[in-house]
């Protein structure tokens, strides 16, 4: 089959790869119908993710039909269209039970070498480097999915691609960073990244409740998608300084929430972003935590800060004394998808959202290069692709 | 109680370990085991508690002038392994699986086989060694309490000479059974560490950890997680 691997930094290409098989008795294969290139993905692409082999499959966002199931596979059968988690769990262990999937204690057969870093290791993920299990990716014709009766969600008749896709990762990231924000009425939300998980994010918010959603980007037409198709407000960072037009866009007070979008590759301004952008280059600091700085000296006394963009390691100067002194709470992880996914598509089938909306390019696999380079630098006003395998 | 193993321990070099009782509640208490034993030999406790009457050699024989010289000189350092695990499960159906032994190679990937003789009291163990070689000793089962402990060690000819125990111990709350084990390695009338670790992995800790974090999966989720034999690019 084909299949997107990585191959180094700013490095990958669509190579034929032997079909994957069933390993476990509770793995499904599925056919790929379509796939995306993730935010997080960027984060590979440009060497940020440690423990990357070359010629590992990537992709974790994806859906498509069951074409064969193990022996102890119980809900799905062949032919089954679905949508997939990017996170894997067991579904038996007690933070799956607990519905905090991603923290799965058995899903992640690499998870030795989390434990040097991290303490204890975390769930698996799909195409997500050896950290996270080292599990062939998506961006391919067929994938394996272990433990599928788990991971995937069937999608009811009428839903298309389009619309199913996102609820795989972006949307249930989003959705998660909202929900993390404990949101009441009256509440403002501020999501710093207008990129898919973003524009997901401001949507949940509302969805949650938020009385006012603000986004905070760059690029116009991403601020444009923000304030057009979800409604929120906006700022562009490079135009006014966030921190102060957030002030006076909260009557004084500050966002009641504050939600981390971007992540490690946070794109900084001024003489901090200049420090962690330098400190990057050479890998002193792995992370680049501008956008952290902004949010915890941005955020209203007592507010929440909820971190959805991927960080992987060490990241310094954190204001601590501004995140103590404010009484902040401070939320973050890998998204539980399996808690979320049915919520997500019963909004879609009452029409509450449309997910599709976050597809900007349609195009075949075999172009999944051309697509990494269009979504990493943003040209033709690149949200989001959706590949075709 | 004055038993013959507890004679044995106190003529030893080391410090005498003057109580069983003592021992028996740090294995069965939550005090870091290790730490009590930096300086005795598991095997000794582990045969003092069993109460004696069975030989082992490792407690029972007297030292030659050679293993004082490497005991005095730390080249004899036995490789002594701790770790816990909570697994979601309940501890009947964690001691029941463990006390097959021949359930035992599904998660230990050195071990290749284990036979079980005597009602399940002896065992013969055949485990992989670099280089395609193969190591084998006989253990016994020293202590068995249902649903809390089982303590082994190999007999005399081990190629590697090993004794350990697992405790399962119910978790606070929802959360199952916290599994310990406790391993001690000797290779057989000698002496470094190196070559064990050879055997076992560059990290003998590690593999433990590994061991115990697979039969977790497999108790819990009912199969290992694996990636062997998935597709990747070789080009
Ligand atoms: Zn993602
Ligand atoms: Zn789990």
């Amino acid at each position: 089959m084909k299949a997107v691997c990585w191959h180094g930094a700013n490095d990958v290409r669509v190579d034929n790869v032997p079909d994957p098989t069933i390993l476990n008795p509770r793995d499904a294969i599925l056919k790929v119908t379509a796939t995306t290139i993730c935010g997080s993905d960027l984060h590979i692409y440009d060497g940020y993710i440690p423990s990357m082999q070359p010629g590992d499959i990537i992709g974790h966002e994806f859906m498509g039909e069951i074409v064969e199931t193990g022996r102890e596979v119980r809900k799905l059968k062949k032919g089954d269209r679905v949508v997939v988690s990017s996170i894997i769990g067991c579904g038996q262990c007690h933070y799956c039970a607990h519905q905090q999937w991603s923290l799965c204690d058995n899903s992640n057969p690499g998870g030795a070498l989390q434990e040097p870093i991290f303490g204890y290791s975390t769930g698996g993920i799909f195409g997500y480097s050896h950290l996270f299990g080292g599990y062939a990716g998506a961006q391919a014709e067929y994938v394996r999915i272990p433990f599928a009766d788990h991971g995937c969600v069937k999608i009811p008749d009428g839903m298309t691609d389009e619309q199913a896709l996102p609820i795989s990762d972006a949307f249930p990231t989003g959705y998660m960073g909202a929900d993390m924000c404990d949101i009441k009425p009256g509440d403002v939300v501020a999501v710093w990244g207008c990129g898919p998980v973003g524009l997901f994010a401001i949507r949940s918010a509302y969805l949650l409740g938020a009385e006012k959603v603000i986004g905070i980007d760059r690029f116009p037409e991403r601020l444009a998608m923000a304030k057009v198709q979800c409604g929120a407000e906006v700022i562009n960072y490079e135009e006014i300084d966030a921190g102060e037009a957030l002030k006076e866009m909260t009557g004084g007070r500050g966002p009641d929430a504050c939600i981390d979008a971007v992540g490690l590759e946070a794109h900084g301004t001024g003489l901090m972003g200049l420090y962690d952008e330098v400190k990057q280059s050479v890998r002193l600091e792995t992370d680049r935590p501008h956008i952290l700085r902004q949010m915890i000296v941005a955020c209203r006394k007592g507010g929440v800060i909820s971190v959805m963009g991927v960080y992987s390691g060490f990241i310094d100067k954190l204001p601590m004394g501004a995140a103590f002194n404010k009484g902040l709470t401070f939320k973050m992880g890998q998204m539980h998808g399996q808690r979320y996914m049915p919520k997500l598509i019963d909004h879609v089938l009452k029409g509450d959202i449309d997910p599709a909306f976050a597809f900007s390019h349609h195009m075949p696999l075999t172009e999944a290069k051309q697509a990494y380079e269009m979504f990493k630098h943003k040209t033709d006003k690149c949200i989001k692709v959706l590949l075709r395998p | 109680m004055e038993t013959e193993s507890d004679k044995t321990i106190n003529s030893s070099e080391q410090p005498p370990v003057t109580d069983t009782e003592k021992w028996a509640s740090i294995v069965g208490g939550s005090a870091m085991v290790l730490f009590g034993l930096q300086k005795r030999s598991l095997r000794g406790i582990l045969t003092a508690i069993a109460g004696g009457g069975l030989a082992y050699h490792g407690a029972t024989a007297d030292k030659s002038i050679t293993d004082k010289v490497s005991d005095a000189v730390g080249l004899n350092k036995a490789l002594k392994v701790e770790k816990t695990v909570t697994i979601n499960r309940p501890v009947e159906e964690l001691y029941n699986y463990w006390h097959d032994f021949e359930n035992l190679p599904t998660f230990m990937k050195h071990v290749k086989s284990v036979t079980v003789s005597e009602g399940g009291k002896r065992s013969h163990w055949v485990a992989n060694a670099p280089l395609g070689q193969e190591v084998e000793w006989d253990a016994e089962v020293i202590k068995d309490e249902p649903n809390r402990l089982i303590a082994w060690a190999s007999l005399e000819g081990a190629d590697v000479d090993n004794s350990g125990f697992v405790r399962f111990t119910p978790a606070p709350g929802d959360r199952g059974t916290e599994v310990k084990v406790v391993m001690e390695y000797e290779i057989a009338g000698g002496r470094l560490t190196a070559a064990l670790a050879k055997l076992f992995g560059e990290e003998p800790e590690q593999q433990v950890g590994d061991e115990l974090r697979r039969f977790k999966q497999l108790m819990e989720a009912g199969e290992i997680a694996t990636t062997e034999g998935q597709p990747r690019c070789h080009g």
